[in-house]
């Protein structure tokens, strides 16, 4: 059960079961995303406030299993307070690390053709835990759910603003 | 039931070269038939004599493998109709890719040739969205109305308002067996009312035709759509029978070669059913593949396979609730002769998809998820559950390997 034990780290039961940032945010004047993933029902929806470059507050509601839920909180205390473009970074390196063996799979999704580049996990903290996920390839659209959304939001919130 | 011979399970196994793979390093426990089933050699091993010593297109040349090819196609209609008790199996058994499409061919065809605005369709809360969204569609197109058959607090269909339900409706879309709940319908007594009421009857015969005896002289419905790979054979094979007197009325589905008499630059003339719904170079392997798990279910006996699956579902179900108690919720009437092995497992407030991960490691298949069924997950309040679906090879050890696995759920998710 090794590889078990590393898809559900202690940290991600964490999450799941006391998941931080709960909850919605009126909006407007927050900005208001939905994810879902329709092969399993799993959703999220995310409340965010961007205010003069930063992600000002961040709420998560929703439903589904650990990984998707775990990685949604776990996203949310990583990026609250964060400027946008830290933010984008860590999209990046968060789908960077789930995209790992995407290619390779035929996977949908990002699809690495070129040698991928290192993951700074230290950059990721936390959220390295979940990189027990790309040995389950279905779970991956669970983990990265959230941060799909989370992209969206943005470029929602920057089309409006110009 | 009357009695019969039980199977022997043991000797059965044998006869599915899946079952001797190992998942994670454990035996295979194959419980997802009622997703897909496995085939047993002798299917692949039909198709694979096919494909060597006879293939060729049908309905087309004159050589000797094309017309070998054509009766094992055509005789494939016969094998199939007899096995489901169709009286005219030449003209009455289509194929299909698979039950989705058999159900869209009769939204499509008969949907559209007799269905006006303002009419209804009547439904129920169990389909498969195979058996709703065709239907959903079609109201959109036409201007009809759609209602639903309730589901009670036990997994069967509330009938108690069905005389009022069934006020203008046209058509009845039922399952016979549903795949979330494992509830055996009465269709009969629904057709009954549905015919008094004016109504032609759809069942969506995926999960009851590969697990029980069926007979559509006796089964009430007009037309009964089902899945190859739900019954052993293979995959992009599936069958709508229809009575022959209402395929006879309903125009073509797709256009195409294989389903005219004539084609002139502005106009065609279509073929007699069942040629009329099959447009296109047919499923010629699948059904040959078909035609052997056919006669493979029914060497072993219909009534012989639904006896073992229903007596191990009453095991399952009562080993479930000795060794995991109140923590395990399954969904869908109590064992009993309306209930077919389908097993939707809650266990604690594990999400389905974790359990089946966990699951998997034991080697355990299960499918988590809202089997699309998604009103019905609704009505019963669950996002996703964790179907565990039995199979004439499913034994007593299986059960236990199932349990097993869900203490480590447990565990892990304490």
């Amino acid at each position: 059960m090794a590889d078990l034990e590393e898809l559900y780290r202690e940290i991600i039961l964490d999450h799941y079961r006391s998941p931080r940032n709960r909850g919605e945010l009126e909006s407007p004047p927050a900005h208001r995303v939905e994810g879902f993933n329709p092969l399993c029902g799993d959703e999220v929806v995310l409340s965010m406030v961007v205010e003069n470059g930063t992600l000002s507050d961040v709420k998560i509601a929703g439903s589904g299993c650990s990984i998707s839920q775990s990685s949604a909180s776990l996203m949310s205390s990583a990026v609250k307070g964060k400027t946008v473009a830290e933010v984008h970074q860590l999209i990046h390196t968060f789908k960077g690390m789930m995209s790992i063996h995407e290619a390779m799979l035929g996977q949908d999704g990002e699809v690495v053709d070129e040698e991928p580049e290192p993951i700074d996990f230290d950059k990721l903290g936390e959220l390295a835990a979940l990189q027990g996920v790309v040995k389950f390839p279905v779970r991956i659209k669970c983990a990265t759910l959230s941060w799909n959304a989370l992209a969206q939001g943005l470029e929602e919130v920057a089309a409006e603003a110009s | 039931m009357t009695p019969v011979a039980p199977l022997n399970v043991e000797a059965l196994r044998k006869d599915f070269p899946l079952l001797t793979r190992t998942v994670h390093d454990r035996p295979i426990v194959y419980l997802d038939s009622a997703s897909s089933a496995l085939q047993p050699r002798v299917v692949i091993d039909a198709m694979a004599r096919y494909y060597e010593t006879t293939h060729a297109n049908v309905h087309r040349g004159v050589y000797a493998t094309a017309e070998e090819s054509t009766h094992l196609y055509e005789h494939a209609r016969i094998v199939v109709g007899r096995f489901i008790g169709a009286p005219d199996p030449a003209t009455e058994i289509v194929f299909a890719k698979n039950t989705t499409e058999a159900l869209n061919l009769v939204a499509h065809t008969w949907g559209r040739a007799n269905l006006k605005a303002g009419d209804r369709i009547l439904l129920s809360e169990m389909e498969h969205h195979s058996n709703i969204v065709p239907w959903l569609m079609l109201a959109e197109e036409a201007d009809l109305e759609v209602r639903y058959i309730p589901v009670d607090g036990d997994g069967r269909l509330d009938l108690t308002d069905l005389e009022h339900l069934l006020d203008g409706v046209k058509l009845v879309g039922i399952s016979a067996m549903s795949n979330v709940l494992g509830t055996i319908n009465p269709l009969a007594a629904i057709a009954d009312a549905a015919h008094k009421a004016g109504a032609v009857v759809v069942a969506d015969g995926a999960q009851l035709v590969p697990h029980a005896p069926i007979d559509v002289t006796t089964l009430g419905a007009d037309f009964l759509a089902f899945s190859g790979h739900k019954m052993m054979g293979p995959t992009g094979i599936g069958v709508l029978w229809g009575r022959s007197e209402l395929l006879h009325a309903m125009p073509p589905f797709l256009g195409g070669g294989g389903m005219i008499l004539d084609v002139k630059l502005d106009s065609f003339r279509s073929a007699p059913p069942p040629a009329r719904f099959e447009a296109g170079t047919p499923p010629i392997a699948e059904a040959v593949g078909l035609t052997e798990a056919v006669q493979y279910l029914s060497d072993i006996g219909m009534d012989r396979i639904r006896e073992h699956e229903f007596a191990l579902t009453g095991h399952a179900l009562a080993r479930l609730d000795e060794k995991l108690g109140g923590d395990c919720n399954v969904f869908g009437p109590p064992a009993g002769p309306d209930r077919g092995g389908v097993m939707s497992i809650a266990y604690r407030d594990i999400h389905a998809h974790d359990l089946a991960q966990v699951l998997d490691q034991f080697g355990v298949c299960v499918r988590p998820g809202h089997h699309c069924a998604k009103p019905l997950m609704r009505k019963l309040g669950v996002q996703a559950t964790a179907r565990a679906s039995l199979s004439l090879f499913s034994d007593e050890h299986d059960i236990e390997v199932l349990i097993e696995g869900l203490v480590e759920a447990g565990r892990l998710f304490g």
